[in-house]
């Protein structure tokens, strides 16, 4: 072999290793969600523009995720350098230390953010996760159906409305019911709804001092309400029918109103998956003239552990992900619909998103109508709307939620439920330290 | 002597053989069914039997999305190597137990069942930080590993039953004969133990290849097996269910197709011992 070819093919050698030893591999996990998978899509694009970064996918299941990022983080584990979080777990691990605080490029344009999404995302004017895609909730409602029942959907409902629309929709015998909630136990399910609709009520889950307040009227009321309703004019079996439950009988025509996340209304509005897809209007979620709605406020977000050992990676990822022009590559690829919603102002100003998204306004105002710092009527110690941003919040939320399930199936009534969501509620806030 | 059974019982137990066979083997059906089917399709009601329009779409999805193959590799190396890790501790203990017992022998058996009641949640942490400190987190001899650990019991507690069905006579009679124990337990003692080992190895192959706890907990992208595979098709928002069937169909097939080959052996071994 010449001295040439032996030179070059040791260049060779050397440059390849030297790519190799800068190369940095990222791992993201994340959970199946339409908008998600799309940017999983895209990654090549990320890639072409930063050909040192190798990224590495792990998609899951909520409940799953939830568990082996929360393992992760709290024992410095190190498998992921960017986790799909909820707002329910930045502030909690922001305090912990357990999150590296983002800042990006000028170009990112933080002031662009939501409003309320990125307060619910920082600790201290600190953003610790960038929004991916947010959402609130809202009313949604067949159109024919409320004409048919003599009826017009106001832009701002209020629950009395709701109630009086849901009777009149309702028709059994052909399996038509006027309103579809979630009945699912959990936290993330019917904990979440019934804690927004008793925002709306007056209601709160504790008082300034960490006392649980299910033994007030308020929470009475939203209870009864909801139960009655439920009984009167929901779906049977509706105890376990959480998001995708209540998305099939709607998309199938069997709801005449659905109350749950904004994002449903891209599925709905789907002819290629909703039988009712021209039908389809769009309301605030509703109010009992309280000053506060029944709607919530979440956005899945990403941030970077701080056991990472590729964070300068997963910061440019994240910038890449949640930025302006991530927007418009999925509008050029996908089509502006399918550009995730919720996070950025300048989306909702885009003439070509507010012509692809019908729902576009409504959405924004239902995610600015919601507050995560002042959530309800009257004072409370906590942040969140539709969770309490306490760790203790979700092994209480799901038991709670189950006697609020219980309570829906008919096996309890809504007095012992709400005893049992009160005496439980106290055991577990006294064995926190909370009540002294 | 044996009773004469009527030509008509035999139709109505073969009926009914046939009958629960379908209703356990119906859920497995409905999934590959929905599997061909659209996400509007397989949530419909009532829903359609084969009256649909069949699709290799969720198919293609998951094949875009996933790297199968490699979840296959994984799902292989760790329920085979972790068998077969757990069969070479197993055979010797026991033989231990079976051949040379002590007063303490059915204690120390109890025990070792007993570690199988340990919730698994309760030593997650405690197992993810040994994991993180060795470097065995998303790897493939981790997962090897764990797996040996939480099968060992059942796989001894199994090898135990089958070796007591061995009359101790023929294995005096080989030492008799002049043979080390080692020659005793590879030529005399395996030989005559192979349906139950072989059976034993199938079902511990097919309890790994299941486990869903520490395969979900311990791996991320490197070393996931199926059953991550699975769990990256369910959605909190939207629908799942054909593109999941799919992907659950996909995962299952390996096994299945080993079990239909091996229902020999798998029906012998655990019948073995069963009727004397």
């Amino acid at each position: 072999m010449s001295i040439t070819k032996r030179t070059l093919l040791c260049a060779c050698a050397v440059s390849a290793l030297s790519t190799a030893a800068l190369a940095q591999s990222i791992t993201i996990a994340t959970v199946n969600n339409g908008d998600m998978i799309r940017m999983q899509g895209l990654t090549d694009e990320f890639t072409a523009q930063h050909p040192d970064i190798e990224v590495n996918w792990v998609t899951l299941e909520e409940n799953i995720l939830r568990q082996n990022v929360t393992v992760d983080i709290a024992t410095q584990g190190g498998q992921y350098d960017v986790m799909t979080i909820g707002t329910y777990e930045v502030p909690i691990w922001a305090n912990q230390d357990w999150l590296l605080p983002l800042e990006f490029s000028e170009e990112y344009d933080v002031d662009d953010l939501i409003g309320p999404i990125r307060d619910g995302l920082s600790v201290d004017g600190t953003l610790y996760a960038a929004p991916f895609y947010g959402e609130s909730s809202m009313v949604m409602y067949r159109r024919d159906l409320m004409e048919a029942a003599g009826l017009e959907m106001p832009d701002a409902p209020t629950w009395d409305f709701i109630a009086e629309a849901a009777r009149a929709m309702t028709d059994k015998e052909n399996e038509v019911y006027g309103i579809c909630l979630r009945g699912k136990a959990g936290w993330g399910e019917n904990a979440a709804f019934i804690t927004a609709t008793a925002n709306s009520f007056g209601a709160r889950w504790f008082d300034e001092n960490w006392v649980p307040q299910f033994d007030t009227e308020p929470w009475k009321n939203t209870l009864d309400f909801y139960v009655n309703l439920m009984n009167e004019a929901g779906p049977p079996g509706a105890s376990s029918n959480g998001f995708n439950e209540n998305l099939a009988l709607f998309q199938t025509g069997k709801c005449g109103m659905w109350i749950d996340a904004t994002v449903a209304a891209s599925f709905v509005t789907n002819p290629d998956e909703s039988t009712v897809a021209d039908q389809v209007g769009f309301a605030l979620a509703p109010d009992n003239g309280l000053g506060k709605r029944g709607n919530w406020l979440w956005a899945w977000s990403l941030a970077i552990p701080a056991g990472s050992d590729n964070a300068e990676a997963a910061t440019t990822f994240v910038e890449w992900a949640t930025s302006r022009q991530y927007a418009e590559l999925v509008a050029e690829n996908e089509g502006w619909a399918n550009v995730p919603p919720g996070t950025r102002t300048s989306l909702y100003e885009n003439p070509n998103y507010q012509e692809a998204a019908p729902f576009a306004q409504m959405t924004l105002d239902s995610i600015l109508s919601a507050d995560p710092k002042n959530p309800t009527v009257d004072p409370v110690p906590y942040t969140g709307v539709q969770f309490v941003a306490i760790p203790e919040f979700q092994a209480i939320g799901t038991a709670v939620g189950q006697q609020f399930s219980a309570a829906l199936a008919g096996t309890m009534s809504v007095d012992d439920a709400l005893a049992a969501a009160q005496d439980l509620t106290t055991r577990e806030m006294t064995r926190g330290g909370y009540i002294k | 002597m044996a009773r004469a059974v009527s030509s008509r019982r035999k139709i109505g137990f073969t009926i009914l053989g046939w009958i629960v066979g379908f209703l356990i083997f119906f859920p497995i059906l409905w999934t590959i069914i929905a599997s061909f089917k659209t996400e509007a399709e397989a949530i419909a009601v009532p829903p359609s039997f084969i009256n649909f329009d069949w699709t290799l779409e969720n198919y293609i999805t998951v094949n875009t999305r996933s790297d199968y193959p490699l979840h296959v590799m994984n799902s292989v190396v760790i329920s085979v190597g972790s068998t077969i890790l757990a069969l070479c501790i197993a055979i010797p203990a026991a033989w231990a137990f079976a051949f040379s017992p002590t007063k303490r022998t059915k204690d120390v058996l109890m025990w070792m069942l007993s570690t199988k009641m340990l919730p698994a949640v309760g030593v997650l942490v405690p197992i993810y930080l040994l994991f993180r400190d060795w470097g065995l987190l998303d790897t493939r001899t981790g997962l090897v590993f764990v797996l040996c650990m939480i099968n060992l019991p059942i796989i001894i507690w199994m090898l135990y039953t089958y070796f007591r069905e061995i009359p101790v006579d023929i294995l005096e009679a080989a030492r008799m004969d002049g043979a080390s124990l080692p020659k005793e337990v590879a030529y005399v003692l395996l030989p005559m133990a192979v349906p139950g080992i072989a059976s034993t190895m199938l079902l511990n192959i097919i309890l790994a290849w299941n486990e869903a706890f520490w395969t979900l907990n311990l791996t991320a992208s490197n070393a996931a097996p199926l059953t991550a595979f699975i769990a990256s098709y369910s959605s909190p928002e939207g629908l799942f269910w054909a593109k999941l069937s799919a992907a659950s169909t996909l995962a299952i097939a390996p096994i299945l197709i080993m079990g239909w080959f091996s229902q020999k052996q798998l029906v012998r071994g655990l019948t073995f011992g069963a009727v004397k």
